[in-house]
């Protein structure tokens, strides 16, 4: 009976046991197992935030009831709303193409320095992206404070008239720019400069035996080079601006008269201050589709490039 | 089993015995049916030290009613509060009880506690709330929580003496002395002779401190000047009453013309800018509680010494004091609300709302009217007597007033989170608009908060 009961045993379980083990070495399944908990993370912090969002937008003001897309509807018609789309666009794209342009040129000047003292400089320029923005902020909004701003300061020792960086709505806006501008550029001259450093030395050489001037060297060589680069820079950083908040909030407050709030802080204060819960995920969703947008021309286009060149 | 004499009737019939002995036998306890443990969010105070008093109350109502007492201090810097309160409103779990800022007991009004037999029992005792508390913290007919002594503030003048009697020739501390009892010249207190006192201390460069901006500060002060006007943007329903409004007009006519004395960059002051205008000496009068002028006495006491705290001006209608309170509301998904609101109603008894006071440096002001009594607002200084006009007083002939009521809570809520009324004055007085474009524009975004209910 032993025997025959020790015999028979493999028999039975051997084929499920195959499978399993058939099952476990597919590569597919350990693929999937492997991403399950990256699957599990943008699931839980992605995904179903960004689905509750959508449901929050649909419900009326006391979350009783779905009234479909008139939170959008309500948004649109309103002048204030409208304002807060011209300047989050005004904003997102005046700050990335001065970022981009002064990364731009910062990282040229650091590849010019011999590579003893760049480390140094590079450490320097690379402090304002280290600091936490609501940190650098806030000293910045020091500088700038009405009463006791630093700058009308130092402006006043050269008989120049202060200035209300804050109170008045243009001054506002462009300190708004400054900070996150900033903020924002040493992370554009790290890329460049990675981005410069991988172009062939023999492409500027053969450029300069055809005569080329730094201006067609820039032009036909270092430009097409960093383009894909350049492309997904600007994204990232249309994105990180487009969605940014503490800057707005520290140093302004949306204020004067909303002229410079952005998605993110007229979302806050609709939805969290004036308990609006409904209207400022609405709000914040404006931001998806004009990002998607961006991100599927900008995407496709590095796709494209990478297609040709292999 | 039953030789044993032991049946499962038997061992039901003992136990409910035990249980029962065990009742009748427990000591008596202040408020039935508290024990356990109670977790409490507070407000974090301004005033140095003002979070302590809470701290002493906890202690000793958890040691009478052998509850396990803890409190946490939010501020409300970053809207670390409002967060807080969002947050656990939407996961339904955190504290047992919380501070709500004005305005939250109607928007978290479904999952508050109702807390009407606390409220019934404490008019009973100290007669009518604060009519501010009340309209702000009922809801459906129901308390939505205990309104709350500390962080509780109005927002009077802050004046300097000095400066006013030097520049615009008024004495304001014989005016409204530290007494019960109006001083000559007080009936002309009114805005428009702080128009003229407004002029005359901006050229002599201290402007007064008053910001235009979208904080409280400035909402209440400009909400102040139009209830003295009698101008209102809405009715009780919510319909707006703009078009051929003169009181409005003439609120709005006021406020630009004010604002013409007053530092240029007012439209970007936030709740502390008045402060330090203060503070640092160059401001003769701001719109705030006690605060600026305590922080003052430590840190600038010369300033501190020329400060008195009178009245708001009153216009054609009347003057209003603003008046900002603190509501403790009790989570409806809280694990122990009778101890929670045994513990609110004693934090609101008289002794211990005189404990707030005085530990706040006679910033807190309690939701009973009759509570306006207490001796610190007497004591305090220096000067002594400085803020003995802070709570309204009868003589004062003031109401306590909040920016845009008498409109539905809901809609005024929006109105004064997103500052219409200093945003309407801002768009004529900086923004070069018309009136009739101004208050078009006005119009049509109290129609758009109106939508989507």
């Amino acid at each position: 009976m032993a025997d025959g009961g020790a015999a028979t045993l493999p028999r039975i379980e051997a084929p499920g046991g195959a499978s399993l083990k058939r099952f476990a070495r597919r590569r597919s399944t350990i693929a999937f197992l492997m991403t399950l908990p990256l699957i599990a993370v943008i699931g839980g912090l992605v995904v179903w935030p960004a689905g509750y969002a959508i449901h929050l937008a649909t419900l009326n003001r006391r979350m009783t009831s779905f009234i479909g897309l008139g939170n959008f509807e309500i948004l649109l018609e309103s002048e204030t709303f409208r304002m807060v789309i011209f300047q989050s666009v005004f904003f997102a794209i005046t700050a990335v193409i001065l970022k981009a342009a002064i990364g731009f040129w910062l990282a040229h000047m650091l590849h010019h320095i011999p590579a003893n003292g760049q480390r140094k400089w590079r450490g320097m320029l690379l402090v304002p992206w280290v600091i936490p923005p609501a940190l650098s902020t806030l000293g910045w909004w020091w500088m700038f404070e009405p009463t006791y701003s630093s700058i009308n300061w130092i402006l006043n020792i050269f008989a120049i008239p202060s200035v209300p960086w804050l109170g008045e709505p243009w001054w506002a806006r462009i300190s708004v720019i400054i900070v996150n501008v900033w903020y924002g550029a040493p992370f554009f001259m790290i890329m460049y400069l990675a981005a410069l450093k991988s172009v062939p030395e023999q492409l500027y050489e053969a450029a300069a035996i055809d005569g080329a001037t730094s201006w067609q060297r820039l032009r036909y060589v270092t430009l097409p080079m960093m383009r894909n680069i350049i492309s997904i820079t600007v994204l990232f950083s249309l994105i990180v601006t487009f969605a940014n908040y503490d800057i707005v909030r520290v140093l302004t407050n949306g204020g004067p008269r909303d002229l410079t709030h952005v998605f993110a802080s007229y979302a806050f204060q609709v939805g969290i201050l004036a308990g609006n819960i409904p209207r400022g995920a609405a709000v914040s969703l404006f931001m998806f589709p004009i990002l998607a947008i961006i991100a599927f021309f900008v995407l496709r286009g590095v796709n494209r490039r990478n297609k040709e060149e292999a | 089993m039953s030789k044993h004499g032991i049946t499962r009737r038997k061992v039901l019939r003992n136990g409910a015995g035990v249980v029962a002995a065990t009742a009748v036998g427990a000591p008596m306890v202040h408020a039935q049916g508290t024990s356990g443990s109670l977790r409490f969010a507070f407000w974090d105070h301004w005033v140095p030290g003002g979070n302590d008093a809470l701290k002493e109350l906890a202690q000793r109502f958890g040691e009478q009613n052998r509850v396990n007492m803890t409190l946490d201090f939010i501020n409300t810097t970053g809207n670390q509060l409002q967060l807080t309160i969002a947050a656990q409103a939407q996961s339904r779990s955190g504290h047992d009880g919380i501070s709500l800022l004005p305005w939250d007991p109607g928007t978290y009004a479904d999952q508050l506690e109702p807390c009407d037999d606390v409220m019934q029992r404490l008019s009973a005792k100290y007669g009518p709330v604060n009519p501010v508390a009340e309209f702000l913290a009922k809801r459906g007919g129901a308390w939505r929580g205990v309104p709350a002594t500390a962080g509780t503030q109005a927002k009077p003048a802050c004046a300097r003496f000095d400066l006013l009697k030097q520049h615009a020739g008024i004495d304001i501390r014989e005016m409204w002395p530290a007494a019960n009892r109006a001083g000559p010249g007080a009936d002309r207190w009114t805005w428009d002779t702080f128009l003229t006192a407004a002029e005359a201390c901006h050229k002599a460069g201290v402007p007064f401190g008053l910001p235009m901006g979208q904080f409280t500060d400035a909402v209440d002060w400009v909400g102040a000047v139009f209830l003295g006007y009698g101008a209102r943007v809405t009715d009780e329903r919510g319909n707006p009453t703009i078009r051929n409004n003169q009181e409005l007009r003439q609120a709005i006519d006021y406020l630009v013309r004010l604002s013409r004395f007053l530092p240029n960059d007012v439209w970007a002051w936030d709740d502390a800018s008045n402060n330090r205008a203060l503070i640092s000496g160059r401001s003769a009068l701001i719109f705030n509680p006690p605060s600026a002028w305590a922080v003052a006495k430590r840190d600038a006491p010369q300033v501190a010494e020329n400060c008195w705290t009178i009245p708001m001006p009153a216009g054609p209608k009347g003057r209003f004091l603003a008046y900002l309170p603190y509501v403790t509301g009790i989570w409806s998904f809280g694990r122990n609300k009778t101890a929670a609101k045994a513990f609110l109603e004693f934090i609101t008894q008289r002794e211990n709302a005189e404990l707030c006071v005085n530990k706040s440096q006679g910033y807190d002001i309690p939701p009973f009217l009759s509570m306006s009594d207490f001796k610190a607002w007497e004591t305090e200084g220096p000067p002594v007597g400085t803020i003995f006009n802070y709570p309204l007083k009868a003589h004062h002939q003031a109401t306590y007033s909040i920016a845009f009521s008498p409109a539905p809570p809901e809609l005024a809520q929006q109105m004064y989170l997103q500052a219409l009324n200093t945003k309407v004055v801002a768009r004529i007085a900086q923004g070069g608009e018309s009136v009739d474009s101004a208050l078009g524009w006005l119009e049509r975004e109290i129609n758009n908060m109106r939508r989507g209910g």
